[in-house]
């Protein structure tokens, strides 16, 4: 293709536009509401990820180990969990450090174990983070059969819990929102696929004319993409506005430790950037499938 | 230049359009097809730019095979030939000037060239003072008009017409008409289905009398011999 025929594909697609404009009124608002509502719920699915992976990353293990152990095996035992697989960071807590902790821990009631500090009960603990949150589970099994530890701990029975229920709520935020692309997906094509139906006879005498479907496609391609750009405009102004206040005046009030909103900063950007993609492709993609109804002889 | 053998065409209803026939029109050839409703002259014309595939047999036109084609080929098959529907089928949104042009547009001529040569075609068909003016703006004769000047832009060795004066009144029709001897005597191929009684028997012509799907009758100077 020459590149002057490209340039009058642009035009032409830019003039289509106007000349059928209730038509791209129609396509431009059915974009405009669905990518609102995926937008909304991709923001968020995004920030209840974000939380919930925040509570993850507090998971940890806790591996006590027996007073009968020496330097030497406690050493030893460090190296052993370094190497495991799928180990971020361990940390060894001595028995003391462990005890001014739970003093601290615990405040004025701290006090009562003061006397401990000369006999401590504690152990020494290896306080083990993994690189995925669910390994938890997999590498305490493990270190309970190492030599000269006497319990691992993890937060059994509460860890498993929380997993599920994170898992659960993943999983359902995909679905929803897989399914809420279909859905616009769906809307957008069929919107444009009645106002392409309604030019039809244009297609029909393009081809009469001797266009061939290259050639009729391409104002349409570009139509659909400029349909989805438009109407990713709205979903995103709207989306940023809201999210940059809510974060901004709305997030400082939240004071729970796991409850963070992400930082509007690259959000918007990201989510705006998801949003401008989502509504080209759709656009594209249902001007393509309707054109190409016509286009067989 | 064009040529049918054996053709045969039944739709998938069953209707048998077309029922053995064979015909050649030589090059330069003004040729009438006139026949009662449903005889098969629109299913016959229809063929010619392969808009209709035969069940059997073949049709030849500027050479090429025309059952032969793909469908992705049609469009390209279709440059070489001019066609004129009765309703004119214009671009709406496309003013009369780019309605012609476009056909020159889609075989990627030079825009100075698409300029001259539309203008040339446009005042050809003496409509070039409204050449600016949308479809809906325009009569039908001069509708017919664009759709003549759209036609034969391309300079191509065959018009094809399917009934171009069946909606205008008498008087443009004999206008219209004026402009297809004109094209012909330029040395273009007309082929033109028509069921205008006066000016088949008034501008005699070869004409091709279609019924029951076979030609019944092929003279050289014919009349229209039929009662409408």
């Amino acid at each position: 293709m020459k590149f002057r025929t490209l340039l009058r594909h642009f035009r032409e697609s830019f003039k289509n536009i106007g000349r059928n404009g209730w038509m791209t009124f129609a396509s431009v608002s059915a974009v405009t509401v669905t990518l609102t509502l995926v937008g909304v719920f991709l923001v968020l699915m995004m920030n209840l990820n974000h939380i919930a992976g925040n509570v993850e990353k507090d998971v940890e293990v806790r591996a006590h180990i027996d007073n009968a152990a020496n330097k030497d095996d406690i050493k030893g035992i460090g190296k052993k969990i370094t190497e495991m697989n799928g180990i971020q960071s361990v940390i060894f807590s001595p028995k003391d450090e462990e005890l001014t902790n739970l003093i601290d821990d615990l405040g004025d009631n701290g006090d009562a174990f003061k006397p401990f500090e000369q006999d401590n009960p504690l152990r020494d603990v290896y306080i083990i983070k993994t690189k995925s949150p669910q390994d938890v589970i997999k590498v305490a099994k493990e270190i309970e059969g190492f030599d000269y530890i006497q319990s691992v701990k993890y937060g059994q029975g509460y860890v498993e819990k929380l997993f599920s229920f994170v898992n659960i709520a993943r999983n359902i935020g995909i679905v929803l929102i897989v399914g809420l692309l279909f859905t616009a997906m769906f809307l957008i094509s069929n919107t444009i696929k009645i106002t392409i139906v309604a030019r039809r006879k244009e297609i029909e005498i393009m081809r009469l004319v001797g266009a061939t479907n290259t050639f009729i496609r391409w104002p349409f391609f570009l139509e659909g993409l400029w349909l989805g750009i438009l109407g990713s405009i709205v979903p995103i102004g709207l989306i940023s506005v809201l999210y940059y206040n809510l974060y901004k005046y709305a997030a400082p009030q939240i004071t729970f430790k796991f409850i963070e909103l992400l930082p509007a900063s690259p959000f918007i950007y990201q989510v705006s950037a998801i949003l401008i993609v989502l509504g080209a492709v759709i656009g594209i993609w249902g001007s393509l499938m309707s054109v190409r109804k016509f286009l067989k002889v | 230049m064009i040529e049918m053998i054996d053709v045969k065409k039944t739709y998938p209803n069953g209707v048998i359009a077309i029922n053995g026939l064979n015909v050649k029109i030589k090059p330069g050839e003004f040729v009438y097809v006139v026949g009662p409703s449903g005889a098969g002259k629109s299913t016959f014309i229809k063929m010619m730019y392969r808009e209709e595939k035969p069940t059997s047999g073949n049709i030849l036109v500027n050479g090429l095979s025309l059952p032969s084609i793909r469908n992705s080929k049609v469009p390209l098959f279709r440059r070489n030939i001019g066609m004129v529907f009765q309703d004119f089928k214009l671009l709406q949104t496309f003013t009369a000037y780019e309605n012609v042009a476009f056909a020159m547009e889609v075989i990627e001529k030079e825009p100075e060239e698409i300029k001259k040569r539309v203008m040339e075609v446009l005042d050809l068909v003496g409509i070039k003072h409204k050449a600016r003016m949308l479809p809906s703006e325009l009569s039908g004769g001069e509708q017919q008009r664009v759709a003549i000047a759209r036609s034969i832009v391309n300079d191509p060795k065959v018009v094809i017409a399917d009934e171009p004066t069946g909606n205008l009144d008498p008087e443009t029709s004999w206008e219209i008409m004026n402009i297809f001897e004109e094209i012909n005597k330029r040395g273009t191929t007309v082929v033109m289905a028509t069921h205008n009684r006066d000016i088949v028997n008034n501008i005699k012509r070869r004409v091709i009398a279609i019924e029951s799907g076979k030609i019944v009758r092929d003279e050289h100077r014919g009349d229209y011999g039929y009662e409408i």
